[in-house]
C-alpha cells in the first residue's frame, strides 16, 4: 500500500477561484458575452470534482489512517500562535469536497439554463464559483481560523446571492437579514476560538484533538463553554432554533442558489463543524444533549411550519431546516457518521427538490410571459396538474419526495433510519420519538407539495377550464435539457446514494458498510472518548466486528429491533404519502389571489409560529426605539449641538473681529497711535 | 528766548510740529493734506535729530540726510497713488476709500 499524497490540492481550490475571477472580470468587461461564463463557470467546478474523484481513488488505494496536511504559507504569527494556510485531507474532508463540487457542478450546469436570460449572468457565475471556493476552504481547512475564513466567505457569497436581484428592496433586505443573523453565530465561533487558544495555545485542529483529552476535564465548564459557543456558530450557519429565521427569507435568491447554498452545502457547514470537532463534543455531554435537543426541536418545529406554507420554496426551506435538525440530532447523540450520511443524501435529494421547484417556476414564468398572465410563480396555489406538461420534472421530484420521506429503497430511508435508530439505541427515547414523528410529518408536507404542484386541475390560468385557458396552457412545457439533465443525475443519486451504508439488520439485503468503514479513522478518537462501550456498540449495532458493548441496547425505546422499526417506518411513510395524496387530490385549491386566510392552528403554522413577529417585538423594535432615541437626543442634540455650537461661536467671534476692519484709514491710524503711545508709555515708566 | 538752551527749544518746536502732523492725519479728510501732515511729522523728527546732534555728534545729521532722500522717494510714490485714486474716485476724500476691508 502506497502512502497517500493529496493530488493537486491547490488546483481543487484554485479552479473555482480562477472561475470566480474570470467571471467577475467578465461581469465588467464583456457584460453581454454569455459564452465565457457558460464555459468557465461549470467547468471549473466540474474540474475540481474530477480532481476530488482522483483523490478519492488514491485515498481508497492507500487507506491512510492519518490525515494528510498540505501547508502553503504562514498566514500570521503572533507570539507563540502560528496560523498557516494549511489544508487537511482526510476521509471526511474529501467526502465533503466531493459533495460540494459534485452537487455544485450539477447546479452550475442547471444554472446555465435557469439564468440564461438574466442580465447579471456573468456576475452570477462569479459569485457561485466564489462560493464553491470558500466552501472548499471551509471543509479543507486544517485550523479554525482558516475554517473561519471559509465560514465567512460562504456567508458573504450567500449574502451576495440572496440579494442577487438587488433592485428589489425586499430581496436585498433578505440578504442583509441572513448576514446579520449569521453574525450572532459567528460571534459564538470567534469566542470558541479565543477559548481554544487560551486552553491549547494553538488553533490547529489536529493538535487540539490530540491534546484535548489530556488538557480539558471531561464534562468540565471550559470544554462545555467551548462546544456551546461553537454550536452557537452552527446554529447561525445551519439555521437552527432560534436563529432559523434567515433561511426562509433567503429564498429570495435565484432558485439554483437556494439549492446549492441554502440546502445542499453551506447550511450543512454547522453539521460538518460539529462532526469535525467530535473530540471536543465527546468531552462535553451537556453540549451534546443541547445539540441533539435543539436539532430534534428544530426538526419538529420546522416540519410543522412546512405543512402550511404555500410558497414552494418556503416549504422546501423549512424542510431543509427540519432535515438539518435531523443531522444535529445525529451528531448530538454522537452518531457522527449518521449525521454526515444524512448530510450527503440530503444534499442529493434536497438539491433535486429545489432544482425541480426552480424548473416549475421557470416553466410558469415563461408560460405567463408568453400569455400575458400575472401572478406569483412561487405560489403552489397557482400550480396544479403540471405532471402533464413537465413529465421529467414531475418524475424526478417524486423520486426526491420519496427519498426525503424515507421510503425504501431511496437514499433518505437509510440515512434517516440510521439517525433515528442511533438516537434510540443510545437511550434518547424522546429524541427517537420526535425523529419518528418528524419522518411522518416530512412525508405529509412533501406529498402536499407534490399534489399541489403536479396533480389535480391546473390553476395557472384561472379557475375554470375552457378553450382559452387550454390554449394558454400549451405554453407550459418541460425545461430545456441543460436543466433537466442535472435533475436526472440527482434523481439517480437520490436513489442509490443511500446504498453505501445498508445495515445488517435488514433482511434480504446485502450488508454494505462503506461509509462507516470510510469515516472510521476520522471519528474513531471521538467515539473512543465517548465511552469504550458505546463506541464499540455503534459499530456492532451495524454488524461490524466487535461484540455489543455495555450500556447500549439493541432494541428501540418501545422494544423491537432495527429491522422491525425500519420496516414500520417505511410502511408508515408510504401510508402517509398515500393518505395525504388521496385526501388532497380531491380538494379544490383556489388561486393565490382568491384564497381565504387560514384560521386556527393552520394560521399559526402559516405564520410560522409568529417567530418573526416575536423577534420584531422583543428585539427589533426596542432596538429601533433605542437607536432612534440615540439619534434624536445623543446625535441630534448633543453631538450635532456641540459641533454646531462651536461653529456658531467662531462665527460670532469672526463677525466681531471683522467689525474692527472698517476700511477707514483715520480709525486705523488712531488705533495705531494709541498703541504706539501705550508702548512708549510702558517703556518710559 | 532766553533761559532755555537752543536744543531744548528745538525739541519743543519738533514736538509741536509732530503733534500738528498727527492731528492733521487723524482729523483731516483731504488726502493731500494728510499727506502733507505725514511730511510734517517726518520733518519734526528731522528737527529733533539735528537738535540732538549738537550734543551727541554728527550721526543725527547723517540720518536726517537719509530721511530727506527717502521722504523724497516716498512723496513720489505717494503722490502717484493719490493721482491714481483721484482718477478713479474723482475725489480726494479719505473717508470714501473704504473698499479694502472684509
Amino acid at each position: 500500500m502506497s502512502e497517500y499524497q493529496p493530488i493537486l490540492p491547490g488546483l481543487i481550490l484554485g479552479l473555482p477561484l480562477l472561475g470566480a475571477v474570470l467571471n467577475g472580470f467578465g461581469a465588467f468587461a464583456w457584460r453581454e458575452n454569455k459564452t465565457v461564463p457558460t464555459i468557465v463557470g461549470p467547468l471549473t467546478v466540474l474540474g475540481a470534482f474530477a480532481l476530488a474523484l482522483w483523490n478519492l481513488y488514491a485515498m481508497r488505494a492507500a487507506t491512510p489512517h492519518d490525515p494528510s496536511l498540505v501547508s502553503y504559507w504562514t498566514w500570521f504569527s503572533s507570539g507563540d500562535l502560528h496560523v498557516g494556510v494549511t489544508l487537511l485531507f482526510d476521509q471526511l474532508s474529501l467526502l465533503m469536497t466531493l459533495v460540494v463540487t459534485g452537487v455544485g457542478g450539477l447546479i452550475h450546469l442547471y444554472s446555465v439554463g435557469y439564468m440564461r436570460e438574466d442580465r447579471g449572468y456573468s456576475r452570477y457565475f462569479s459569485f457561485l464559483n466564489l462560493f464553491i471556493f470558500f466552501m472548499l476552504v471551509l471543509v479543507l481547512a486544517a485550523n479554525y481560523p482558516l475554517m473561519f475564513v471559509g465560514w465567512e466567505g460562504v456567508g458573504l457569497c450567500s449574502y451576495l446571492l440572496i440579494g442577487f436581484w438587488y433592485e428589489n428592496r425586499e430581496y436585498s433586505d433578505a440578504g442583509k437579514k441572513a448576514f446579520i443573523v449569521n453574525r450572532i453565530g459567528d460571534f459564538g465561533f470567534l469566542i470558541a476560538m479565543f477559548m481554544l487558544y487560551t486552553a491549547f495555545g494553538t488553533l490547529d485542529m489536529l493538535a487540539i484533538f490530540e491534546r484535548a483529552p489530556g488538557t480539558l476535564v471531561a464534562g468540565g465548564v471550559l470544554v462545555t463553554a467551548i462546544t456551546l459557543f461553537l454550536f452557537l456558530g452552527c446554529v447561525g450557519k445551519s439555521a437552527q432554533i432560534p436563529l432559523h429565521v434567515w433561511l426562509p427569507d433567503a429564498m429570495a435568491g435565484p432558485t439554483p442558489v437556494s439549492a446549492l447554498i441554502h440546502a445542499a452545502t453551506m447550511v450543512t457547514a454547522g453539521v460538518y463543524l460539529i462532526a469535525r470537532s467530535g473530540v471536543l463534543f465527546a468531552l462535553a455531554p451537556f453540549s451534546q444533549a443541547v445539540v441533539a435537543s435543539v436539532g430534534a426541536g428544530t426538526a419538529l418545529f420546522a416540519a410543522s411550519i412546512a405543512l402550511q406554507q404555500n410558497d414552494i420554496k418556503k416549504v422546501l426551506a423549512y424542510s431543509t431546516i427540519s432535515q438539518l435538525g435531523y443531522m444535529f440530532l445525529a451528531v448530538g447523540v454522537g452518531a457522527y457518521t449518521a449525521g454526515i450520511f444524512h448530510l450527503m443524501t440530503h444534499a442529493f435529494f434536497k438539491a433535486l427538490l429545489f432544482l425541480g421547484a426552480g424548473a416549475v417556476i421557470y416553466a410558469l414564468h415563461h408560460a405567463w410571459d408568453a400569455t400575458g398572465e400575472h401572478g406569483d410563480p412561487n405560489d403552489m396555489r397557482n400550480y396544479g396538474g403540471l405532471n402533464r406538461f413537465m413529465p421529467i420534472t414531475w418524475r424526478t421530484m417524486w423520486v426526491a419526495t420519496l427519498a426525503i420521506a424515507g421510503v425504501f429503497p431511496f437514499a433518505g430511508f437509510f440515512s434517516k433510519d440510521e439517525i433515528i435508530w442511533e438516537a434510540g439505541v443510545r437511550g434518547y427515547a424522546v429524541l427517537w420519538g420526535v425523529g419518528m414523528a418528524v419522518a411522518l410529518l416530512t412525508a405529509g408536507y412533501m406529498t402536499r407539495l407534490m399534489v399541489m404542484t403536479f396533480h389535480g386541475a391546473n390553476r395557472s390560468f384561472g379557475e375554470v377550464g375552457g378553450g382559452q385557458a387550454g390554449a394558454k396552457r400549451s405554453h407550459l412545457r418541460e425545461v430545456p435539457r441543460v436543466m433537466w439533465a442535472p435533475l436526472v443525475a440527482l434523481a439517480v443519486l437520490s436513489v442509490i446514494g443511500g446504498w453505501v451504508q445498508i445495515p445488517e439488520a435488514l433482511p434480504l439485503l446485502p450488508r454494505v458498510n462503506l461509509l462507516h468503514a470510510w469515516l472510521e479513522p476520522v471519528f474513531q478518537p471521538a467515539l473512543a472518548l465517548a465511552g469504550a462501550g458505546a463506541a464499540h456498540g455503534v459499530v456492532a449495532a451495524h454488524g461490524a466486528t466487535a461484540a455489543p458493548g455495555e450500556g447500549l441496547s439493541l432494541t428501540s425505546p418501545l422494544g423491537g429491533g432495527e429491522a422491525l422499526w425500519a420496516v414500520l417506518a417505511t410502511v408508515l411513510a408510504v401510508a402517509v404519502v398515500l393518505l395525504v395524496f388521496r385526501s388532497l387530490s380531491r380538494r379544490r385549491y383556489r388561486r393565490a389571489a382568491q384564497a381565504p386566510e387560514p384560521r386556527g392552528l393552520a394560521a399559526v403554522l402559516y405564520h410560522k409560529w409568529y417567530v418573526d413577529e416575536l423577534y420584531d417585538r422583543i428585539i427589533v423594535r426596542p432596538l429601533l426605539a433605542l437607536w432612534r432615541g440615540c439619534w434624536r437626543i445623543v446625535d441630534d442634540r448633543l453631538i450635532d449641538g456641540s459641533v454646531n455650537g462651536l461653529a456658531g461661536l467662531s462665527r460670532i467671534a469672526g463677525w466681531t473681529g471683522s467689525q474692527l476692519q472698517s476700511g477707514r484709514l483715520s480709525t486705523y491710524i488712531l488705533v495705531f497711535m494709541i498703541g504706539a503711545l501705550l508702548i512708549l508709555g510702558s517703556l518710559a515708566f | 528766548m532766553t533761559g532755555a538752551p537752543l536744543g531744548d527749544l528745538a525739541l519743543v518746536v519738533s514736538a509741536a510740529l509732530f503733534a500738528i502732523g498727527v492731528a492733521g492725519v487723524l482729523l483731516r479728510r483731504n488726502v493731500i493734506i494728510v499727506f502733507m501732515c505725514v511730511e510734517l511729522m517726518l520733518n519734526a523728527v528731522n528737527l529733533s535729530f539735528v537738535a540732538f546732534s549738537r550734543t551727541h555728534g554728527i550721526d543725527g545729521q547723517i540720518v536726517v540726510l537719509f530721511v530727506i532722500s527717502v521722504a523724497a522717494a516716498e512723496a513720489t510714490v505717494g503722490l502717484a497713488l493719490i493721482l491714481a485714486i483721484f482718477r478713479h474716485y474723482e475725489s480726494v476724500d479719505l473717508d470714501l476709500f473704504r473698499r479694502l476691508r472684509w
